[in-house]
């Protein structure tokens, strides 16, 4: 009799509680629909890598093939290059991208009249903004052969032939890092700028008083006070590291074939794979090496930011 | 001491100022290619000080009004709406798991926390929108894959909303017999200006910029943004001419086609919209990234 009871009023309770939430739940289904669809679907249709895929039977239809697209994959000597050029790259825009950044932010602050500083922060911060697909306008009127800046104003200058940028592979590295580091340092700039100035002043009054020069000040207390930011900054990014910017490497090099061996990245080979070569195989196989070293990655790093500072990790 | 603050008060401005040319100067560089006539450009290449003015390259894009027009309406379309929709869905989502009684709400803030972690990589996403959603060359192609909504933004929006309202507002707002819904809609959403700007401001850079969508799920010319029809000429020049000779029948206009600054003048027609707009919104751009970097 009580077990009845009981179990009655639970159940209205359950139905009363069903019904007060309701309404929450009709707010979340666009949003939930979007990331199944956008998200959660594409997880799954990853098995792909492990198919021969054949777009009559479609995805579940199609053959499986075990471990075959991996192994074509990493025979080729493409994995290597693509793997050493992604990791290489990202490493080098970590560290220039973290130096410069601090030391611009350093700066900033040390601009005495609030307007000037905000007027530099915003122009280095321009062109963070535009598309990369502007941004391969701009270089192309740097390098393009016959009219660039540089093959007909710098190079003539100091005596130099011109040079086909857009052919020669060995250049890249360069030119790359920097459209990188132009394009993004005003944005790193900004989160290390806030770091500085959120700093207590009084650190600094009593630094003063003592007679430390103001380049000691920078070296003792700046630095040291937004370590926690740099490391967890530079920390997250070692979490993206397997992730490339695809439009960088994609746009600026204007897709040329004869630059593929130093600016041919994973993000580019997995899409001229899927959309170009129509090599649905070996593309797949090359997004999913991606995606799991990419998740083991972030889940490392995270780890490495919790146990440095709990309040910073993402989970 | 005097001497040293002087010093480095000197390097401070002359190393800002050098970075402030580096990061304007490409941009100056592409407007004057731009108004430089074609001999000028053959002989002495793209130049800040150009020997020769014309405006014949804008003359051209002018008379080509009808291409760029279309570009430049799907541009502002797949902005507004595309921002408009992802402000929706995404506050939309966040609400709920926001807030503390909802039942399931680990479980919803770890499906959406997730997609952040790990993704399925682009073949699988292209294969799900070309052949199950068949969104190729259709307008869709262009607002929902990747753009519509992120994970990243959801958890933000939770954030402000479980710090910066009360949840005895809420609390009240249901005892003065408001629905959830509405309680949404009058109290939560106009409290939240601030955040939803930030997201919107952020959203409407990302479509305003997007050219991945279309560079990868349209081939119809007449589906190009500005982004497009950019991508399309810097491989093509005769793009836009032989696309309009097709649509009116009329030859030979390639030879008045003025390649070299064309190229650059449809640049400076697609970036000069935010050039302009920047000093306005610049105030919370950088609000917006210190707010988004710091969680």
């Amino acid at each position: 009799m009580t077990q009845a009871i009981t179990n009655k009023s639970s159940t209205s309770n359950r139905r009363s509680r069903w019904k007060n939430y309701f309404p929450l739940y009709l707010l979340m289904i666009p949003g939930v629909l979007y990331l199944l669809i956008n998200n959660y679907v594409p997880m799954f249709g990853a098995i792909i890598a492990f198919k021969d895929i054949n777009y009559q039977a479609g995805i579940l239809g199609s053959d499986w093939i075990g471990f075959k697209n991996f192994e074509y994959l990493f025979k080729t000597k493409d994995a290597l290059i693509i793997t050493r050029n992604t990791i290489l790259y990202n490493s080098l825009f970590i560290v220039v991208h973290t130096v410069i950044a601090i030391f611009v932010a350093i700066l900033l602050n040390e601009v005495k009249k609030k307007f000037l500083s905000r007027f530099y922060q915003s122009v280095i911060l321009l062109p963070y903004l535009i598309s990369m697909v502007i941004v391969s306008y701009l270089v192309y009127s740097m390098l393009s052969v016959e009219s660039g800046l540089m093959n007909k104003a710098i190079l003539p200058l100091f005596g130099i032939d011109s040079i086909s940028w857009y052919s020669e592979a060995k250049y890249w590295p360069y030119i790359l890092t920097l459209v990188h580091i132009w394009k993004g340092v005003g944005f790193l700039c900004v989160v290390y700028l806030a770091s500085i100035i959120s700093i207590d002043t009084e650190y600094y009054e009593a630094a003063t008083l003592d007679g430390a020069s103001r380049w000691y000040q920078i070296r003792s207390i700046t630095i040291p006070l937004i370590m926690p930011v740099i490391i967890m900054m530079t920390m997250m990014a070692i979490g993206r590291i397997f992730y490339s910017d695809f439009g960088l490497f994609y746009q600026v090099p204007m897709d040329s074939g004869a630059l593929s061996k130093t600016t041919n990245v994973i993000d580019t080979y997995v899409y001229r794979g899927l959309m170009n070569l129509g090599d649905i195989g070996m593309s797949s196989a090359a997004g999913l090496y991606q995606s799991l070293v990419g998740f083991v990655l972030v889940i490392v790093s995270n780890y490495a930011v919790r146990k440095f500072s709990k309040d910073n990790a993402l989970f | 001491m005097a001497q040293d603050s002087k010093a480095l008060q000197w390097t401070t401005h002359i190393v800002l100022i050098a970075l402030s040319a580096a990061s304007l100067l490409p941009f100056l560089l592409l407007i004057m290619s731009s108004i430089s006539s074609e001999t000028s450009i053959i002989q002495h290449g793209y130049s800040l000080f150009p020997q020769e003015f014309s405006s014949k390259a804008y003359v051209y894009l002018l008379n080509h009004w009808q291409e760029l027009g279309r570009a430049y309406g799907i541009t502002v379309f797949i902005t507004v709406v595309g921002t408009t929709a992802s402000l929706s869905i995404t506050s939309m989502l966040a609400y709920p798991i926001s807030r503390q009684d909802l039942p399931w709400k680990k479980f919803w803030a770890f499906f959406v926390f997730f997609t952040l972690l790990f993704n399925g990589g682009l073949v699988p996403t292209y294969l799900i929108y070309t052949q199950v959603l068949h969104v190729k060359n259709t307008i869709w192609a262009l607002l929902i894959p990747g753009l519509l909504m992120n994970g990243f933004n959801v958890l933000l929006v939770r954030t402000f909303f479980m710090t910066s309202i009360p949840p005895a507002l809420i609390e009240a707002a249901k005892i003065d017999g408001a629905g959830e819904i509405k309680t949404f809609y009058k109290i939560v959403l106009p409290l939240s200006v601030p955040i939803m700007a930030t997201i919107g401001l952020f959203e409407a850079i990302l479509y305003w910029n997007d050219w991945f969508n279309g560079l990868t799920y349209v081939t119809n010319p007449k589906l190009f943004s500005i982004q497009n029809i950019l991508n399309r000429l810097i491989q093509d020049v005769q793009f836009l001419s032989s696309n309009s000779d097709m649509a009116s029948g009329v030859g030979a206009k390639v030879a008045e086609l003025p390649s070299t600054s064309v190229k650059m003048a449809i640049a400076v027609v697609g970036v000069l919209p935010i050039l302009v707009a920047y000093p306005f919104f610049q105030k919370y751009f950088i609000k917006g990234i210190t707010i988004g970097s710091v969680k």
